[in-house]
């Protein structure tokens, strides 16, 4: 990692990997003969995260980044490889006093507003229950007055906390989902397509409240999204994910401003074009091959109009560039020349 | 209002939606779905129509094709296409209208297919129902629409069924599909909205070159904008079941007349300029059993006078376009409003 | 906070529930429901309102033997309306009492046969692996028996173990717990299901996130969301086990001849069916016959009405 000896990282992913079996049961897979089928839907990825910052997550369906949101905060455990936080492995925890201490402070933030809430709960009980799971309240006056803050802090009221989910709109749930992911006080929050299930005018206002909330709590945000153009105002850094794998990862503006791998590049293309600058979106060929069968070496080279012998043959490693890391065997090479974006109306 | 919303050339309109209501009627009262929606889609025409969701631009779309989900209604107004009127036709003749003179296509293609039947035999059969072939005839003409979309080995996939095809790949073959009788206007509901990024490119790329090579009208149902910006000629911005905004695409996302489309636009985060907040509009829109007084969008609006309080503003000219906004009324806004006065 | 007007705000809810509102607007359902009422409040209110005490041998006299009903013969009695059996029963008042005997097995067996099943569920559906495999085993092997016959064998294996006079003292008992242990696949089943649905929503990984033990969030957020289809389930196999029960008294292997069931008193009637003494069996047969109806018409009611595809 370029930055790892002058950041101190706050999150460090190393080397994670996670396969999913996906094979019939073991009846039917003796009686014809099948064999075990694996997807590999994180295949070794090396992420760190400072105190304080974004790190952002693209890629389109399917390629694992999600898997990584819910192997960091633990409901999966990896296949191999470290996750750690603030300097402790998050995996070597057995006591359960110390894995409940850590996992106070880090929270998640799902994509569904519809599904996160209990249907059958109150929103105070929803909001009140990590503040009760942590034993974070002296009394109930104090459980009261916590849940009613939270609720101010995400600009709902506290008279809220009567209702249940069914009365909320999707924008209002979200708050409430990000209230109770707040209630432990924690330093890390993992979000998981946080806005894509809301429309745009309510995107604007969870995306405001979340780096609101950001500034005042100095929160540390793994953002996970398939949109570019909110990741491009939210995040400090950004990594791409293609097939289970990093393919780069670098500082928000050099990612957008000079994106190194095909992909990226790719991906770039694709955003519509609001400005009315002229550019076309430029269709690419080709889908995202299935993760059970992945491309050998390079994924990408199926889709990649730089690809070549190698690409096919010998996975590409990421090698450190302009404050990022790319893997891509053309870069490397000095085959694909770096070029700068520009996105501004032409004046 | 009914002269309001013409589109741009002066061709004779291919659809005409003149003053449409769409009710649901509910045990606590009927809701009125789609208020009073009027507008022109002319040959070859693309019209976005844009809103958030439960703003009634799907309604808009299903009464089009007469596809309204029951206990849903049309409540009034008339639906022409080609100057006859569509919208009272009984069940059969509509569906014969549907699929040889509008095409549909929805959000999510699996819906779309029968699972059961390969994709080669569905397209058959919608062709041969709308157009008098021969099963030998009907079949190239499959093979072809199927190249026409896009599908590489299309004499040997023809016969494979939906689940074998990838999500893009099937959003071609139900595009194929909604081709088969060469209709005049296809009505797309959130055509994309399904699909990966890279994915969606290819689709708004295709119905594009469909649209130019046909002389096909579309009426793109979508609530992202960006493909709207793409792909349509004009747009209409739906909310709370009315028409706020209707004009060339280009003048309402860069100079919108209405406060709530402004405040849409704003929020699209793009990759143009980067700050520190996106624009909101604050609170979300009404529901349909809750829509307050005066203008639907007045408890949102920064720039609400008196006058909006009270008094629904129909479409007013403003720009190159309409708005649903008394700031384009020459006796404006009124007073303004206090915060006070609004809840009062 | 919100205990204030918590019953209040229910019954506002409830008054305002689109359940209160597809029942009212079902005549059947409505009529359904006063009969399953009338016949539970006739059946438990039985030592109160009932004429007489059948099954007390000093109350009884041989010489109102075989009575028939009034409404059928000028031969009736009026203080034994529905007429009498061959020991001078009043055949109304074995109704009340059997009914409830009927009422208490079938609400019973209905408890444990839900106990056992949402808990294999639970346990099943959210662990998962071999725990999953070996319960849904048993189930499938289980469903492959009728009902009757497992409660049959359940019977049956008690009979064996136990004497004849321990066993009538613990008839209920027995019939009871053979009924639920044949009736728990159900419940498994569904419970599974919606497990294995829920376990996946965004709330259940929020409530793991925080680190809440298995046993609590089964308890807390799993099980409040799948007691929708169990109690569908609950209702029409209420009907089921009432109807089982009958069976088994009728084969004459479920309640003795000293505490009647509605079956046990059709099977004694039914020995003097031939003789033209219709009304001992017929009563008793058709009382069974419309609880159940009330009852399954209810539970296709809430079926329909907690089925948000249907409404």
């Amino acid at each position: 990692m370029p930055d790892g000896s002058t950041l101190r990282s706050f999150v460090r992913i190393e080397g994670l990997k996670r396969h999913f079996d996906v094979s019939a049961p073991w009846l039917v897979r003796k009686l014809e003969g099948r064999s075990r089928q694996l997807v590999q839907a994180v295949d070794g990825i090396d992420i760190d995260i400072a105190k304080g910052e974004t790190f952002s997550l693209v890629g389109e369906s399917g390629c694992g980044k999600s898997t990584v949101a819910r192997l960091v905060v633990g409901l999966y455990p990896p296949t191999a490889g470290r996750i750690e936080f603030d300097g402790q492995d998050m995996a070597g925890r057995r006591v359960r006093s110390e894995s409940a201490a850590l996992r106070r402070r880090l929270q998640m933030i799902f994509q569904d507003p519809y599904a996160s809430l209990n249907p059958r709960w109150r929103v105070f009980d929803i909001i009140a229950e990590p503040i009760r799971a942590f034993g974070l309240a002296t009394s109930k006056a104090d459980l009261e007055k916590q849940v009613g803050d939270l609720l101010r802090q995400v600009r709902l009221t506290p008279a809220d906390g009567r209702k249940f989910p069914h009365e909320f709109s999707g924008g209002q749930r979200q708050r409430i989902s990000i209230a109770r992911a707040l209630a432990s006080r924690p330093e890390f929050l993992v979000c998981d397509e946080p806005t894509s299930a809301l429309d745009v005018s309510v995107q604007a206002q969870i995306l405001n409240l979340m780096m609101d909330l950001q500034r005042r709590f100095g929160l540390t945000y793994l953002f996970i999204s398939h949109n570019l153009a909110v990741v491009y105002h939210i995040s400090t850094r950004v990594g791409v994910m293609y097939l289970g794998r990093l393919v780069e990862q670098a500082p928000t503006d050099t990612l957008f401003r000079r994106p190194k791998h095909p992909y990226t590049r790719m991906l770039l293309d694709t955003i519509p074009d609001l400005e009315m600058t002229g550019r076309q979106r430029t269709p690419v060929a080709g889908e995202v091959p299935s993760p059970l069968d992945p491309p050998s070496g390079c994924s990408f080279h199926p889709r990649c109009p730089f690809a070549n012998d190698r690409c096919k043959a010998e996975r590409p490693r990421s090698l450190p560039i302009e404050g990022g890391a790319v893997a891509c065997h053309a870069i490397e090479e000095g085959r694909l020349a770096i070029e700068d974006r520009d996105y501004r109306p032409a004046p | 209002m009914t002269t309001v919303a013409r589109s741009l050339s002066n061709k004779e309109p291919l659809l005409e939606v003149k003053n449409l209501r769409v009710e649901f009627p509910t045990r606590r009262g009927t809701l009125l779905a789609v208020d009073d929606v009027s507008f022109d889609i002319a040959p070859g025409e693309v019209l976005g129509v844009v809103g958030e969701s439960g703003a009634g631009k799907s309604l808009t779309g299903n009464a089009i094709i007469g596809l309204l989900e029951p206990p849903g209604r049309i409540a009034g107004g008339e639906i022409r296409l080609e100057g006859r009127r569509i919208d009272n036709l009984p069940y059969e003749q509509m569906r014969k209208i549907r699929g040889a003179r509008i095409g549909a296509i929805f959000q999510d293609p699996l819906t779309s297919l029968n699972p059961l039947y390969s994709v080669g035999r569905q397209l058959v059969e919608t062709i041969q129902t709308h157009l008098p072939m021969s099963a030998a005839d009907a079949r190239k003409r499959a093979i072809d629409l199927l190249k026409e979309v896009g599908i590489p080995g299309a004499e040997h996939r023809i016969d494979h069924y939906p689940h074998q095809f990838s999500g893009g790949m099937r959003q071609r073959v139900v595009i194929a599909l909604a081709l088969c009788a060469g209709p005049r206007l296809i009505v797309a509901d959130e055509p994309t909205t399904a699909l990966d990024v890279s994915i969606q490119a290819q689709i708004i790329a295709l119905l594009k070159r469909l649209c130019r090579d046909h002389g096909t009208a579309v009426m793109l149902v979508t609530h992202d904008m960006g493909v709207i910006a793409e792909t349509a000629d004009r747009v209409a911005v739906m909310y709370a079941g009315r028409i706020v905004e209707i004009g060339p695409v280009h003048n309402v996302i860069k100079h919108a007349n209405h406060p709530y489309t402004r405040g849409l636009m704003g929020s699209i985060p793009s990759l143009g300029h980067r700050s520190e907040r996106l624009i909101q509009i604050d609170g979300s829109m009404p529901r349909l059993t809750e829509i307050p007084r005066g203008c639907a969008f007045n408890p949102r609006c920064s720039e609400r006078g008196r006058r909006c309080l009270v008094e629904r503003p129909d479409l007013i000219p403003a720009g190159l376009g309409w708005a649903a906004c008394w700031l384009h009324d020459v006796a404006g806004v009124g007073p303004a409003a206090t915060k006070e006065l609004a809840d009062a | 906070m919100a205990e204030r007007s918590a019953f209040g705000q229910w019954l506002h809810y409830a008054a305002d529930s689109d359940i209160w509102w597809s029942f009212k607007s079902s005549a059947t359902t409505v009529i359904a429901a006063a009969v399953t009422v009338l016949i539970v409040a006739m059946a438990f209110l039985a030592p109160v309102i009932a004429p007489h005490t059948p099954f007390d041998p000093s109350t009884l006299s041989l010489s109102d033997g075989l009575k028939p009903p009034v409404l059928f013969s000028p031969d009736g009695d009026w203080s034994f309306p529905l007429g009498t059996d061959d020991q001078g029963r009043d055949v109304l008042s074995s109704i009340m009492y059997g009914t409830r005997l009927s009422l208490i097995v079938g609400f019973a067996s209905v408890v444990v046969a839900m106990v056992i099943g949402i808990g294999l569920g639970l346990v099943s559906g959210y662990f998962g692996g071999a725990v999953d495999a070996l319960i849904m085993r048993i189930a499938d092997v289980q469903l492959t028996f009728p009902a009757i016959l497992v409660a049959l064998l359940i019977d049956g294996v008690v009979r064996g173990l136990i004497s004849v006079e321990r066993h009538d003292e613990i008839a209920t008992f027995v019939i009871i717990g053979a009924i639920g242990l044949s009736f728990w696949v159900q419940y498994a089943r569904t419970v599974r299901g919606s497990v294995l649905v829920e376990k996946n929503k965004e709330y259940v990984q929020a409530a793991r996130v925080i680190g809440l033990s298995p046993v609590l969030i089964m308890v807390r957020h799993v099980l409040p969301n799948v007691t929708g289809p169990v109690l569908v389930i609950a209702t029409i196999n209420l009907g089921l086990a009432i109807i089982t029960e009958a069976t088994l008294s009728f084969l004459g292997v479920g309640l003795p001849s000293t505490q009647p069931s509605l079956g046990t008193l059709i099977r004694l009637g039914n020995e003097l069916l031939q003789s033209g003494e219709w009304w001992i069996t017929v009563f008793p047969g058709a009382t069974l016959a419309l609880l159940v109806l009330a009852v399954n018409l209810l539970g296709d009611w809430l079926r329909d009405a907690l089925n948000p595809k249907l409404r």
